[in-house]
């Protein structure tokens, strides 16, 4: 009989703003330690919190794009636990009445379909800071600049049934939060951290025990994570005996998880009301605005590529990553018109793959949207050859001259002047009589060799619809 | 009442000497004894309160007021290395 | 002199009969002489209040006086200062320094007051008689065997030997009345979110207030004019609190159309009887003043004390879990690991009775017990609110006895905390529906103060006031001081 794997995902997400949660520091990542601190985010005696605004208002949107629920009336709470990076002894979190409920994210599936996976709730609380261990004898180093930073945990309802479907939830909500802009989501910065509920079960049974997997710090880590404790959950149950709930840690370098289950105790966190906070209360009208100020997402944007550009959905896809490449695109295509497919070709194709090539982003481009307009107008206008167009853009990806003087330099200008082909054409003919004598007697597929030699004879600035045309005409003798 | 004083104790991270425990356990029997009274109001559709007010929380604009005090921030510390704060090692 | 009013100073100082200098010397050598005895400040810094006292005089020559200009207030060890150390009268913030002033200090710089030093009290203000300070009990001027009240004891006994003309205190539970009270001087707790909260070291956040504790009505209106206010730093801060002339409500002389309601669950068989007479005594001497006195009743008062050692330890439990040893205060020595670290930093710094409501917050809270606890008394708050409601239809304030006893002996209750915890019986309520209180001198009983407690609508401490001042001009209470330190009793 089979198994059936059942995961649901937590997602913390630090919201970019310009200040921490509560208190006036500055988020700059990167900073000396301890440099970004103030009393209230080091939780020192008769310090009080005050909520960022802006915190909210990116909660509310992110709410807004999950099709959420918003609470016009939300609260916070008090997590309580020791650790040395939580300054309070407690962490201010919202547990009861969280500000969003209730969303989804629809993900493709193999068969063309889509699957909607249920969003619980995002809840806002503030970032502990980090404790450091590697190369110290024992002691931990504590640096409490990330104390207090704000963040969204969203939680998912458990409705993925493979590694493959959390891989998909998550890059699409990652999408979705760059889009919004309200989060760098860097995983390598820890902007956008990951913790799996993973359980197995007997088809149509009740779930079955679950654990946590923690330390999963990039999509391919939490598939590897996932698929380890499915089957370590299956040996387990496989071999008579029961999963424990757990929170466990993945190790990404050994490939495998350890229980993080300390002797002391279990984890007791005595939640209750954060007297030190009133109620939040948004308006509808607040919630209304934000909403008019919602910018397109993603999903939105690859449905209205592929029907204003006619760009196939594979296309659409790749230029909707993020919102950069979509406006890189809408930039090209209004430089260049006339062709939107081509455009996209050219994007898709020539540059991501060479600025991937080269480790770069989007955003280092050597080449602007304008400048590679120049190029396709150059195509369009039969100045130069799609072919001899590529010689040009590796020639403007590692200098600043202009596409002309490239063109110019590089001799790739498209002769198109009958009169000047017709003089190849013939040079070509008298250079191989056998081959013409076997064309006149009917082996029409000699057509391709003699455009081939032509084209070669020329180094391809031939314009290959005229080099056809006076082909036929020359050889019909 | 019987109260696992240990219990409450380490969650709390207080450590108790046999004797404090001793001491406690009954106390905090008596006291929650007595809170039990609580039990018997009918609280029915009550509402909690948390907050005396009935007010709306405040907000904060999105401003950096804050520089770099760490030295001065640091002064409190019980031991700092480096500009960080040192304890015993932490095991996750 | 030493036992004026704060108005009396402040008018000597205006008229040019003497200074702030003079003042400020006046009480550094009564703190000289009596403090061995009473206890009441644990820190004093001589040359820091000359100091302050030379700057305010100059700053008068200059200037027009501001509202507190040259008078000296001494403040709990519970607020913060950025001079002298801040202790909270606890060994794990021994020679705590702040990096920063509460927000009332900053107010009360402001004004001008010349800030005194810091006095006793229950360690984290957690007790009703000062005994659990780490720094020593301290003592009642009108009976040195017998307890100041607390937490704010320190600042209570300071104001009644005259060793400062006022002082400030916080009030989680009853502790600026109650040490009013049986210390024989006035002190009001206004409505929650009057005063800003940041700063002052917090017990438990939902109930704790700062307000003023002096000689008589018109003081304790001085200082709160000067420290109240909305702070933006605290959500709790209420932003559109109604103003108050604060002055003005002191002016009034008689009660004619004053409704005090009398609520029969504050007027108890197991209450000292003496108490109680002195209070129905002062009711009569209302009904003098035209004041007509009717029966109400608050009937969840008698679940409040329940319901506040409930919220108020829970709250408490982990505001004080930032006591740890890592960024500020005790840390015990060679710790083995961090739980080594944590558990026996937190034992050796925290008294018993901390440890006693930290872990009886603990419990209420932890996993299986918040309902039944937590939950529960949060719903009883809400009745107890709802009581004063209902009753503030029918009366304009309520008057009750502050403290169901006068002051007890050192030591009489210290081995049994849940009877010093219905010490407090008459005050807590107050706290739970965040509402103003005054408690003011009524007279004696067994030779020792009785006080009287008003309490109003929320945000209505010109109601408390106004009845406080007519009651105070029509009596000679506050003219009392104990003669041990050099006043009349």
């Amino acid at each position: 009989m089979s198994w059936e794997v059942v995961i649901g995902l937590e997602v913390h997400c630090q919201i970019n703003t310009d200040t921490k949660a509560f208190c006036g520091c500055s988020t700059e990542f990167g900073a000396e330690p301890n440099t970004q601190t103030c009393p209230v985010c080091l939780g020192m005696p008769g310090q009080l919190p005050v909520l960022n605004t802006v915190a909210v208002d990116k909660t509310i949107l992110t709410g807004l794009a999950i099709n959420a629920h918003i609470n016009l009336e939300s609260k916070f709470d008090r997590k309580n636990y020791f650790y040395p990076d939580l300054p309070k002894g407690y962490q201010i979190s919202q547990f009861a009445v969280p500000l969003v409920v209730g969303g989804y994210i629809d993900i493709p599936t193999k068969d063309g379909g889509e699957k909607r996976l249920g969003i619980t709730r995002i809840h806002m609380e503030e970032d502990a800071g980090k404790s450091m261990h590697e190369g110290l004898d024992a002691v931990s180093h504590i640096d409490l600049n990330r104390s207090g930073v704000p963040l969204m945990e969203i939680v998912s309802e458990p409705d993925m049934r493979s590694a493959d479907e959390a891989i998909a939830y998550l890059k699409q909500l990652h999408q979705l939060i760059r889009f919004l802009g309200v989060s760098g989501a860097d995983m390598e910065k820890g902007q956008f951290r990951c913790d799996a509920n993973i359980s197995v079960r007997r088809p149509g049974e009740p779930f079955g025990t679950r654990t946590e997997m923690k330390n999963m710090n990039s999509f391919r880590f939490i598939k590897q994570a996932i698929e380890f404790e499915v089957l370590r959950q299956i040996e387990i149950i496989e071999d008579g005996g029961e999963v424990v709930q757990e929170s466990r840690l993945w190790d990404s370098v050994k490939c495998e998880s350890r229980s993080m289950r300390s002797k002391e105790e279990a984890h007791d966190y005595r939640y209750f009301p954060e007297p030190d906070l009133p109620p939040l209360r948004v308006s509808q009208q607040e919630v209304d605005a934000i909403k008019a100020g919602m910018p397109e997402l993603p999903g939105q944007l690859r449905k209205r590529f592929e029907t204003e550009y006619g760009l196939s959905s594979y296309d659409a896809d790749v230029l909707t990553q993020t919102l950069e490449s979509a406006a890189w695109y809408e930039s090209l295509v209004a430089a260049h018109p006339a062709d939107p497919k081509r455009c996209a070709n050219w994007m898709a194709n020539e540059l991501l793959g060479r600025l991937n090539d080269a480790g770069k982003d989007l955003s280092e481009s050597p080449v602007s949207a304008a400048r590679l307009a120049e190029l396709l107008n150059r195509i369009g206008d039969n100045t130069i050859s799609g072919k001899a167009a590529k010689d040009v853009f590796d020639a403007m990806m590692e200098s600043t001259d202009s596409v002309d003087a490239i063109i110019e330099a590089k001799g790739l200008k498209q002769v198109s002047d009958s009169g000047a082909i017709d003089a190849i054409i013939l040079e070509v003919m008298a250079a191989n009589p056998a081959q013409v004598e076997g064309y006149r007697g009917g082996k029409d597929k000699l057509m391709g060799f003699f455009v081939g030699q032509v084209m070669k004879a020329s180094r391809g600035t031939a314009n290959p619809g005229m080099v056809n045309q006076r082909l036929l005409e020359l050889l019909k003798g | 009442m019987e109260i696992d004083v240990r219990k409450v104790a380490m969650l709390s991270r207080i450590r108790l000497t046999d004797d404090e425990a001793a001491e406690l356990g009954p106390q905090l029997s008596s006291i929650l004894g007595y809170v039990e009274q609580l039990g018997k109001v009918d609280t029915d559709g009550v509402p909690p309160t948390a907050h005396p007010h009935d007010a709306a929380m405040p907000l904060r604009a999105n401003v950096v007021t804050n520089g770099n005090r760490r030295e001065e921030l640091q002064a409190p510390a019980p031991k700092t290395e480096s500009g960080l704060y040192v304890v015993p090692k932490v095991i996750e | 002199m030493p036992f004026s009013s704060l108005s009396e100073i402040q008018n000597r100082l205006s008229s040019g009969e003497t200074t702030a200098v003079e003042v400020a010397r006046l009480y550094l050598d009564r703190i000289a002489s009596f403090n061995d005895e009473l206890n009441a400040f644990v820190h004093i810094d001589p040359a820091h209040v000359l100091a302050q006292a030379q700057a305010s005089d100059k700053y008068r020559s200059e200037h027009d006086a501001r509202p507190l200009e040259g008078l000296p207030i001494a403040v709990k060890d519970i607020f913060c200062t950025q001079d002298g150390p801040t202790q909270c009268c606890s060994n794990i913030l021994k020679d705590f320094h702040a990096p920063y002033d509460a927000e009332v200090i900053t107010k009360l710089k402001e004004a001008g007051a010349v800030l005194v030093g810091k006095t006793n009290m229950d360690e984290f203000a957690m007790g009703s008689s000062t005994e659990t300070s780490a720094f020593g009990v301290c003592r009642n001027p009108w009976d040195t065997e017998r307890i100041p009240g607390g937490s704010s004891g320190g600042s209570a006994a300071a104001v009644a030997a005259a060793l400062t003309p006022a002082a400030l205190g916080t009030d989680t539970g009853g502790s600026i009345r109650q040490p009013a009270a049986v210390t024989g001087i006035t002190g009001l707790k206004p409505t929650y979110g009057r005063v800003s909260r940041r700063g002052i070291i917090a017990f438990a956040s939902s109930l704790d207030q700062a307000g003023p504790m002096t000689r008589t009505v018109k003081d304790c209106a001085m200082i709160t004019g000067a420290i109240v206010g909305h702070d933006p730093r605290d959500a709790t801060s209420v932003a559109d609190a109604p103003a108050i002339d604060w002055l003005a409500a002191c002016e009034s002389r008689d009660m004619k159309g004053l409704k005090i309601g009398k609520p029969k669950e504050y007027f108890v068989d197991g209450m000292d009887a003496e108490v109680r007479a002195s209070v129905e005594a002062a009711l009569k001497k209302c009904e003098e003043l035209g004041a007509e006195i009717i029966d109400i009743s608050l009937p969840n008062t008698e679940h409040a004390v329940a319901a506040y050692y409930v919220i108020a330890p829970s709250e408490a439990s982990a505001n004080l879990s930032r006591y740890d040893g890592v960024r500020f205060g005790h840390r015990c020595d060679n710790p083995e690991d961090l739980l080594d670290m944590y558990t026996r930093s937190r034992d050796e710094g925290f008294g018993s009775e901390v440890k006693r409501r930290i872990l009886t917050g603990a419990f209420a809270l932890s996993s299986g017990y918040y309902d039944a606890y937590y939950l529960k008394a949060q719903q009883v708050r809400t009745l107890v609110q709802q009581d004063f409601t209902a009753a503030f239809e029918q009366v304009d304030v309520i008057a009750t006895p502050t403290s169901p006893i006068t002051a007890f002996k050192l030591g009489e209750k210290t081995d049994d905390p849940l009877t010093m915890y219905l010490s407090d019986i008459f005050t807590i309520a107050v706290n739970l529906a965040g509402l103003p209180g005054l408690s003011q001198p009524c007279g004696f009983a067994n030779n020792l103060p009785v006080g009287l407690q008003w309490i109003g609508p929320a945000w209505r401490e010109d109601s408390v006031l106004s009845a406080a001042a007519a009651y105070e001009a029509a009596t000679e209470w506050t003219t009392r001081s104990p003669a041990a330190f050099g006043g009349e009793s």
